[in-house]
């Protein structure tokens, strides 16, 4: 073999075969081999067992409230965080730096303690539940408590994508659209939220996807009542209680192909989204 | 016209702005010009809104506007580093300042669209309308900034250091074609800059500032002429500072006697007197002319710049012709008659 491939880029630091491979090999063992075992196991079962469980309501509504509610919890992680960011970028106060480590302990928390908060809290006589009991609003043991669990682990996703590209705004980009007749709407609307909007979006996959596997808190907080407020990762646990190993991997594998897919597309959003913002640049 | 009255403007404890008033024009070209930390930023943000001063007014065209907000004082803003959006393309964010406009006021989008077309071709960007700000040199996203500044027709144009971030041959074009299209389109501006050949050679009217203080206020050729501070003298072009002593209205430095000029060295005493380069005048050595010794002599191109050595250990930068330097045919180490075609003494300075 030729010492100079001129098809091969010269680099400062080489070894991409050596790179790749310790990659995958890496990959093969954390995630890969893992998740096809799953499906070989999944794979047990017979085409009248899948539509069992397909048409199973419980299972149907275990999914709606476990991406449904992620859905919704990264929508409102997405503003949440991006007010945070703002807050924590823009303005000087003092414990701003005490805000700004608060934000990463959902990160650290165990789960657990997290949803015994939350469920403490919500509960008809904590100090939430109590003030929005009377209001008809009930979220302990309710899919809604679900849906605040999941907003609690992902908030600070947002909050940290988002803010490194907050702090890169120049003011002065701020300063011309104002020089050029812009409200300050107008200026949030089509200057600001446009450039934040690559990583919004990166916040908001992440946030979502740690929704959809978040379990810990969610389960403390849920009530898990069967078809109403059980999500996916628990239903997993209950069949695997029930020594249906078989149905737990499938429900596993459905779950996992559906993240999968979604977060693949969020990827393709991100892409598009970047590419039109520097097409063809350097 | 544009007016800032008695404008203070502090930072902290540092003073930004201190009681400045100034008048520009309509249809002028004035350049602010100052060391950095001089204010002249700050003036320029404060008549575009973008600061508000402690104290003093802002009058545009006879009506108060201190507490206008920038978006509603029509103003048009330069800045040194662009600012460009950089998620639209060139022609977006041209038409930005017509597209935010609110009903009535925004024109139809065919409208929008022919103006800037009108733009593009009259800042030489046609065909790039489609191109990302990321796409483009800097001098052309500079170009880019005054034609979205231009969209919006403001009645003052104000711009930050404008060619401060290209490289000298780009600045060199783009202030002569600055000053075409100022005089083609006839509009107000005013532009900061901290490099006085550009003020010289762009703005009808020159204000130098210093410390927060305007220093003076001139044509190009006033400045340079006439300078009215100590301050002015060393900040324009090349000058000799030379110190000496003032006796019955005449200054004298190291034996060259000159008669004072008058209206700023009323006083006794020691004072100051400043000399440009080419002001002096070398002569063969004679009787009754000081004389100085040639320390060192260097050929810049068409001049030749001497350095001489007064006595009391004084040294003086000369500037002559190279005809003058093969008439007197110096050399270094030689003696030389000299004499001062002009000079100006500040007392006390």
């Amino acid at each position: 073999m030729p010492k100079n491939n001129p098809a091969k880029p010269w680099r400062v630091i080489p070894g991409f075969g050596l790179t790749l491979g310790l990659t995958l090999g890496w990959l093969s063992v954390l995630v890969l081999i893992p998740l096809t075992s799953l499906f070989v196991m999944a794979s047990g079962l017979t085409l009248d067992q899948w539509l069992a469980i397909f048409a199973d309501s419980r299972v149907q509504a275990a999914f709606r409230l476990s991406f449904g509610g992620a859905l919704v919890a990264a929508l409102i992680n997405a503003a949440a965080g991006l007010l945070v960011a703002w807050v924590l970028v823009r303005f000087d106060f003092p414990g701003r730096r005490l805000i700004d480590a608060m934000v990463d302990l959902p990160f650290a928390l165990p789960t657990a303690v997290a949803g015994i908060a939350l469920a403490a809290l919500y509960a008809p006589q904590g100090w939430i539940g109590q003030l929005i009991e009377p209001l008809g609003i009930k979220v302990a043991f309710t899919p809604l408590g679900a849906i605040v669990a999941m907003v609690f682990v992902g908030l600070p996703f947002v909050v940290r994508t988002v803010q490194p590209v907050l702090e890169d705004i120049d003011s002065e980009v701020e300063e011309a659209a104002a020089s050029l007749g812009a409200g300050r709407w107008q200026t949030f609307s089509r200057v600001i939220l446009p450039t934040l909007a690559p990583a919004l979006l990166t916040g908001f996959a992440l946030a979502f996807a740690r929704a959809v596997g978040e379990y810990g808190s969610v389960i403390f907080i849920a009530g898990n009542f069967p078809g109403l407020s059980e999500i996916v990762p628990l239903l997993i646990v209950v069949r695997l209680e029930q020594y249906d190993y078989v149905g737990a991997t499938a429900i596993a594998a459905i779950m996992l192909v559906a993240s999968f897919v979604l977060l693949l597309a969020i990827n393709g959003l991100q892409r598009w989204n970047r590419d039109r913002l520097s097409r063809g640049a350097a | 016209m544009i007016e800032v009255q008695n404008i203070t403007k502090h930072f902290g404890a540092f003073r930004a702005l201190d009681n400045v008033s100034l008048q520009v024009p309509k249809g002028k070209l004035v350049a602010l010009l100052g060391p950095s930390g001089s204010g002249k930023t700050t003036l320029l943000r404060i008549l575009a809104g973008l600061d508000a001063p402690d104290h003093g007014r802002v009058i545009l065209d006879g009506i108060e506007a201190t507490e206008q907000k920038a978006r509603d004082r029509g103003i048009g803003f330069v800045f040194q580093h662009y600012a460009l959006f950089r998620h639209m393309t060139v022609a977006d964010n041209i038409a930005f300042g017509l597209t935010v406009r609110k009903g009535k006021d925004r024109p139809p989008r065919a409208e929008i669209d022919r103006r800037v077309a009108a733009l593009l071709d009259l800042v030489q960007l046609s065909g790039l309308a489609g191109r990302y700000p990321t796409q483009l040199s800097g001098g052309q996203r500079q170009r880019v900034a005054l034609a979205r500044a231009l969209a919006v027709e403001p009645r003052l144009l104000l711009l930050d250091e404008p060619f401060g971030a290209l490289d000298a041959q780009v600045r060199k074009e783009l202030r002569r074609w600055l000053r075409r299209l100022h005089d083609e389109l006839g509009l107000t501006g005013v532009f900061v800059t901290h490099d006085q050949e550009e003020a010289l050679e762009v703005a009808d009217e020159v204000v130098v500032m210093n410390k927060g203080r305007i220093e003076q206020i001139g044509t190009p050729a006033e400045i340079y002429d006439q300078p009215a501070t100590p301050f002015v003298y060393r900040f324009l072009g090349n000058v000799n500072s030379l110190p000496c002593a003032i006796h019955d209205g005449r200054a004298e430095i190291a034996g060259l006697s000159l008669a004072i000029e008058a209206p700023n060295s009323g006083g006794e005493g020691d004072g100051i007197a400043f000399v440009r380069p080419h002001d002096v005048e070398l002569r063969p050595p004679a009787d009754g002319l000081p004389r100085a010794v040639v320390e060192q002599l260097a050929i810049l191109g068409p001049v030749v710049r001497a350095d001489l050595l007064l006595p009391g250990n004084i040294s003086l930068e000369v500037e002559l012709t190279r005809e003058q330097h093969t008439h007197l045919s110096l050399a270094k180490g030689s003696s030389v008659g000299l004499s001062l075609r002009r000079a100006r003494v500040f007392a006390g300075a």
